[in-house]
């Protein structure tokens, strides 16, 4: 599966993506996986409420299914426009 | 209906022309337009970053919505990334519908969904350092209101 990080999210992190093998059921699960890496993971997702999160390029919520998800993107609020 | 995601600057007065020429019993064109503003007083670049195939998906679902929901004969959206300074265009959009009072509320509706729902973000440069642009409380309460 690939994680893609935006913004802030990225700079913490250091990268755009990482490939991921995962059996996560939920965005929450891949979430835990992803803080216990390392320090700089666990800094990026200390407060999931500064996080939106998108599967498979949809917004969605942290409790979301990831059955047959290819991509999980973790960006701050947009700010478009 | 057409929606562009891209780096280079674009032509206002061109793409409105070429918007308005397009329609037909159209009585109404009203167009947005986004500006670098230099709110700091030292902003030298505007670094907008994007997440390229969910912005366009995005965009194409918000201008969608605004088709159907105020009856809107076109679309356009244009919206830039990358590195901007102040005063240039950062996007626009121009909706076209039979009367004025549908065509001001869609281009409302659209910037209200732009703001908070297209994956964009901004990041700004300045004399002291760089700052990532954060969401308005009132950005997501603006959705509400439709």
């Amino acid at each position: 599966m690939d994680v893609l990080y935006f913004a802030w999210v990225r700079e913490r992190i250091g990268r755009p993506k990482d490939v991921v093998d995962t059996q996560a059921a939920t965005v929450m699960d891949l979430v835990e996986e992803l803080r216990a890496r390392e320090v700089r993971y666990e800094a990026a997702f200390a407060d999931i409420s500064a996080l939106r999160v998108a599967v498979d390029q949809e917004l969605t919520d942290f409790d979301a299914p990831l059955k047959d998800a290819r991509e999980v993107a973790f960006f701050p609020p947009m700010t478009g426009g | 209906m057409e929606i562009r995601v891209q780096s280079d600057p674009f032509d206002l007065g061109q793409e409105t022309n070429s918007f308005a020429a397009r329609q037909t019993g159209m009585g109404a064109i009203v167009t947005f337009t986004g500006v670098v503003r230099d709110v700091a007083s030292g902003l030298t670049t505007m670094e907008i970053e994007h997440y390229p195939g969910m912005t366009e998906a995005a965009l194409t679902k918000i201008a969608q919505e605004a088709m159907t929901r105020f009856a809107l004969g076109d679309v356009l959206i244009i919206h830039r990334h990358g590195a901007l300074a102040p005063d240039d265009l950062i996007m626009m959009v121009a909706t076209a519908a039979p009367h004025r009072a549908s065509a001001f509320e869609a281009a409302d509706f659209l910037m209200d969904y732009l703001k908070s729902r297209a994956p964009f973000w901004k990041k700004e440069i300045t004399r002291d350092g760089t700052d990532w642009v954060a969401a308005k409380d009132e950005d997501e309460t603006a959705l509400k209101r439709w």
